[in-house]
């Protein structure tokens, strides 16, 4: 059967851990989507709740607090990366405890 | 898209495959594929690992039921172009000529069958409201959904959750029904790696 574990596992580690443009604890809070500041907060808080509301003026407000392209394109990739990996988490959390496994 | 890097910063050899990939399916190339190319050690090669196991990985569930999930969580999440994209291989995956549009609609009155249908609307609810509870898996496992379908479906949407957010935020340009009828083509040969 499919399991994903290993390569979610994966994909977190090189995201977070990697040597990379940004920080590890701004990519660790863009991630968990806290304890950052505006605008970047406000583009984090769109990819992780409501994606579809991101618009231009958001990533150009993350450019201009100075970001490159490429911290952005990280942080990014983590904000989205950490609200899809607590939503997996919640569900199997619940898929657990209907089996009464928890 | 909204950043120059994932439209001109690739490097010459990834820039050559653009074009051999242009010249082959006669098609822009799509900009799911400008963005794993992208510095792949980052995100784009651990993203297809996870992807390609989640899509094509051994399953209880069809390749045809997971584009169909793909293409559902997309409409839930209002991913234009994940939308289209996995519709269309969807619609290529299922030979019988089911009816992908139909099932997207109304999963609750489309042609979509259990334990099919209830995985569709839990995962709808993951996606819309970033949880669901124990209840919402009982009434899925007494669907008939077994503890590995309720997983693999998990994985899918795992995937399509972090693709629909990036297509969002980076602004994927969506291309007419020939480049996805293209990229399900590619995408049914060749999987996700």
């Amino acid at each position: 059967m499919s399991d994903i574990k290993k390569a979610r596992k994966t994909l977190i580690s090189r995201v977070l851990e990697r040597n990379a443009k940004a920080s590890p604890s701004e990519r660790r809070a863009a991630f968990n989507n806290t304890g950052l500041a505006k605008p970047v907060s406000t583009l984090v808080d769109k990819v992780a709740r409501q994606a579809y509301r991101v618009t231009d003026d958001d990533i150009a407000a993350a450019r201009y607090s100075g970001l490159s392209e490429d911290q952005i394109f990280e942080i990014v990739i983590c904000a989205a990366i950490g609200a899809a990996t607590r939503q997996h988490d919640i569900a199997l959390v619940a898929l657990e405890t209907a089996e009464g496994r928890q | 898209m909204r950043l120059q890097i994932l439209e001109k910063g690739h490097g010459l050899g990834t820039k050559f495959l653009f074009a051999v990939i242009r010249t082959a399916s006669r098609q822009p190339v799509l900009d799911v594929i400008k963005l794993v190319k992208y510095r792949p050690d980052f995100y784009g090669a651990p993203m297809s690992d996870v992807t390609q196991e989640a899509m094509r990985g051994p399953s209880p569930w069809s390749i045809g039921d997971r584009e169909l999930m793909a293409a559902f969580v997309a409409k839930t999440s209002q991913c234009e172009f994940c939308t289209k994209a996995h519709t269309a291989v969807a619609q290529a995956a299922y030979r019988d000529g089911t009816d992908v549009s139909a099932s997207l609609s109304s999963p609750e009155t489309g042609p979509t069958e259990e334990p099919l249908r209830s995985t569709l609307l839990m995962l709808g609810k993951l996606t819309r409201e970033h949880a669901v509870d124990a209840d919402d898996m009982r009434a899925l496992l007494a669907a008939g959904a077994s503890r590995q379908q309720i997983e693999d479906a998990l994985a899918v949407c795992f995937s399509f959750n972090v693709i629909g957010r990036l297509a969002e935020a980076f602004a994927f340009f969506v291309p007419g029904p020939k480049a996805f009828e293209a990229g399900a083509k590619y995408l049914l040969a060749r999987g996700y790696r």
